[in-house]
């Protein structure tokens, strides 16, 4: 007996604590070499969004820099074509000022053009991947590309997650005419298969950025309620949510400062499985004209300028855009796997 | 059954109320004015109010609701805004093409994935198994856009196997000719996540005590996985079709737009582009009112399959 009343005060010495939740995931996680290397390339990944977000790179990729489709630079250039122009006329101009009414204003406009003279740009033959319809750098429209669909992609899920986890923390912790009410608003979301939600939600808000984000957001956070609502529901009942409410801690100081810490591996899980999830809906959204703006590039549009130059044999944008999406979603899925193992070993051998 | 069938049904009630509310406030809250959109550009302020005034956009918002819940209820929702074409003619005249194409999808990759996922399941564990699991992770990065674009220009513009792209009225020519290219490419596609599902579900089946009983009896291991795994694991797998089922009525809608397949999936995203809403909100609340009505005879063919499930 007196050893379990002393078990306290032979506290342990400072610095060797028991390991918490988070620091047994990390070691898990570290431990986990497939998980490491995918970590190091969606970092990589990362640190291009950010770096093109601040203008460092990429910044310039509507400039038109190299001929129309140009190929790239491990191709070598494109073989003249041989259409020569017709010839033109020979021998001197023949003099037409005294007929031709506008012959007194010629002087006058050639000092004015010479105001806004431009230099044409000289134009790359081959760029380093190539060049699109319109001779912009494709390697630049890619690293653009990946900035604009993975910030849609991340921004959904933390709109999906914030919404799924509000609503599922408020079901399954209040339960009740609250909980059936949740219930009633998720089996409504639920009842619309998700692609024509998203078509529905996409007919009302029209194109852009934002507009996706909201879309994919609203339309997809269904799974995280369902699975937060459980989680709650579960620990709501435990004992150190008693002690909490024993202590005086409100509905919200229990909610969110007792049980969320104790839900949130799954909740994080959840968050990295929907950004894969929901960049991959960006690209087809956009591909489909329901995503991102004219003026903006994503790896969705990217594949639908791809799909015409195809048939011309100018495979690289495709190359490009395919290139860059399988690395980064290969890299993020198996980051994804390697957080879930970690965090929740009681379901790793699951997959 | 009979009580539990009545009881299920009441219970949908609510939901599909719920849908009806969540399409009409959508549209009515966020949506553009649908007067402006019928008007067009061109429109005269009289000729908007006129149009408003016909479709009682002016009454209260109660009426409006009243209005659009007995379109559903008969069955009448006028006219697309763009084609003109009534809406019931519509989804009657699309949804033969999707489901020529949508039918023969769902079957093969159902029926191919169950011997490839017993394949692996038999080879769990060693490098083979590994080598599929990661091959399909990669496969699956790579984004379905690709894979179609992709195989039709290979096999259909350089091969010249197939039509690029086309459709006819006679259901044997579509079949034939038009069909196979838009079915290959959809279940090559899904087969390797529908694999990866399987497995998982063989593979809960096999942990358990019973198949460790039939070892014991001296079965062998193909025995046991045919004739004891199979079986059991075949209801995740009916619910998995069952999840998917509704699912065809919508249809692939991205096989439609590159095949040039006129197709329910197709028609959707017309509208969407055309901001036809009698179309989407027709189209959403009759796919809702099919998902709960397969997912009740769902519910009642699992007691076929499983007489152990109690319907409750």
């Amino acid at each position: 007996m007196s050893a379990v009343i002393e078990a306290p005060l032979a506290a342990p010495a400072p610095g060797r604590r028991s390991a918490g939740v988070w620091s047994a995931a990390a070691r898990r996680f570290r431990s986990d070499r497939v998980g490491m290397v995918s970590l190091a390339v969606a970092a990589l990944f990362l640190l291009l969004v950010v770096a093109s977000a601040l203008g460092l790179v990429a910044k310039d990729w509507q400039v038109e820099r190299g001929v129309p489709d140009a190929p790239p630079s491990f191709v070598g250039p494109r073989a003249q074509a041989e259409n020569v122009a017709a010839a033109g006329p020979s021998g001197p101009n023949v003099d037409i000022s005294a007929v031709d009414p506008l012959a007194p204003r010629y002087q006058e406009w050639a000092e004015a053009a010479k105001k806004y003279q431009t230099t044409a740009a000289a134009r790359a033959a081959t760029l380093p991947f190539g060049a699109d319809r319109l001779g912009r750098d494709v390697l630049a429209k890619a690293i653009k590309g990946a900035q604009v669909s993975i910030l849609v992609g991340v921004s959904a899920a933390l709109l999906a997650t914030t919404i799924g986890t509000l609503l599922g923390a408020a079901a399954g912790y209040f339960g009740g005419k609250v909980g059936d009410l949740l219930e009633w608003v998720y089996n409504v979301f639920t009842a619309v298969p998700g692609i024509l939600l998203i078509f529905a939600f996409a007919a009302v808000f029209g194109r852009g950025i934002g507009s996706v984000v909201l879309i994919l957001g609203l339309a997809g956070w269904t799974g995280i309620y369902r699975l937060v609502r459980a989680e709650f529901m579960k620990h709501v009942v435990r004992d150190y949510v008693r002690s909490a409410e024993a202590i005086g801690a409100g509905n919200v100081s229990r909610m969110f400062r007792h049980i969320l810490p104790n839900v949130s591996h799954v909740i994080l899980v959840q968050l990295s499985i929907h950004v894969v999830a929901f960049i991959k809906s960006e690209v087809i959204l956009s591909y489909l004209g329901l995503g991102v703006g004219v003026d903006e590039v994503s790896w969705g549009t990217m594949l639908s300028e791809a799909q015409s130059e195809l048939i011309l044999g100018h495979w690289w944008q495709l190359a490009a855009a395919t290139i860059f999406m399988a690395v980064f979603v290969t890299a993020f899925s198996l980051m994804t796997d390697a957080l879930r193992d970690a965090l929740d070993p009681k379901l790793r051998g699951l997959e | 059954m009979a009580a539990y069938l009545i009881r299920r049904l009441w219970q949908m009630a609510p939901t599909l109320f719920g849908v009806v509310l969540l399409v009409f406030l959508l549209f009515k809250g966020f949506g553009g004015d649908p007067a402006e959109i019928l008007g067009g550009l061109n429109a005269t302020q009289a000729q908007v109010d006129a149009i408003r005034q016909q479709l009682g956009l002016s009454e209260p918002l109660w009426t409006q609701f009243g209005i659009f819940l007995k379109q559903i209820v008969t069955f009448d929702w006028g006219r697309s805004w763009a084609t003109n074409e009534s809406v019931a003619h519509l989804f009657a005249t699309r949804l033969p093409a999707t489901l020529t194409v949508m039918v023969p999808i769902l079957l093969l990759d159902t029926l191919l994935a169950i011997p490839f996922a017993l394949g692996v399941a038999y080879v769990r564990g060693s490098l083979t198994d590994r080598v599929i699991m990661i091959a399909t992770t990669v496969a699956l990065s790579i984004s379905f856009l690709v894979y179609v674009i992709v195989g039709q220009y290979v096999f259909a513009f350089q091969l010249g196997l197939f039509p690029v792209q086309g459709w006819s009225d006679s259901l044997a020519t579509n079949l034939r000719v038009y069909a196979p290219l838009p079915v290959l490419l959809a279940v090559a596609v899904s087969l390797a996540p529908t694999t990866r599902l399987y497995r998982t579900f063989f593979l809960d089946e096999i942990g358990h005590d019973y198949v460790r009983t039939a070892r014991a009896k001296g079965l062998t291991e193909r025995t046991v996985l045919l004739k004891h795994v199979l079986r059991n694991a075949l209801i995740p797998i009916l619910t998995n079709v069952a999840v998917a089922l509704p699912g065809i009525f919508v249809g692939s809608f991205l096989i439609e737009v590159f095949f040039s397949i006129p197709g329910l999936g197709r028609e959707i995203l017309l509208a969407v582009n055309r901001s036809d809403y009698p179309v989407i909100q027709a189209f959403a609340i009759y796919i809702a009112v099919i998902t709960m009505v397969v997912n009740l005879l769902t519910d009642v063919l699992y007691k076929l399959v499983d007489p152990r499930v109690v319907l409750s």
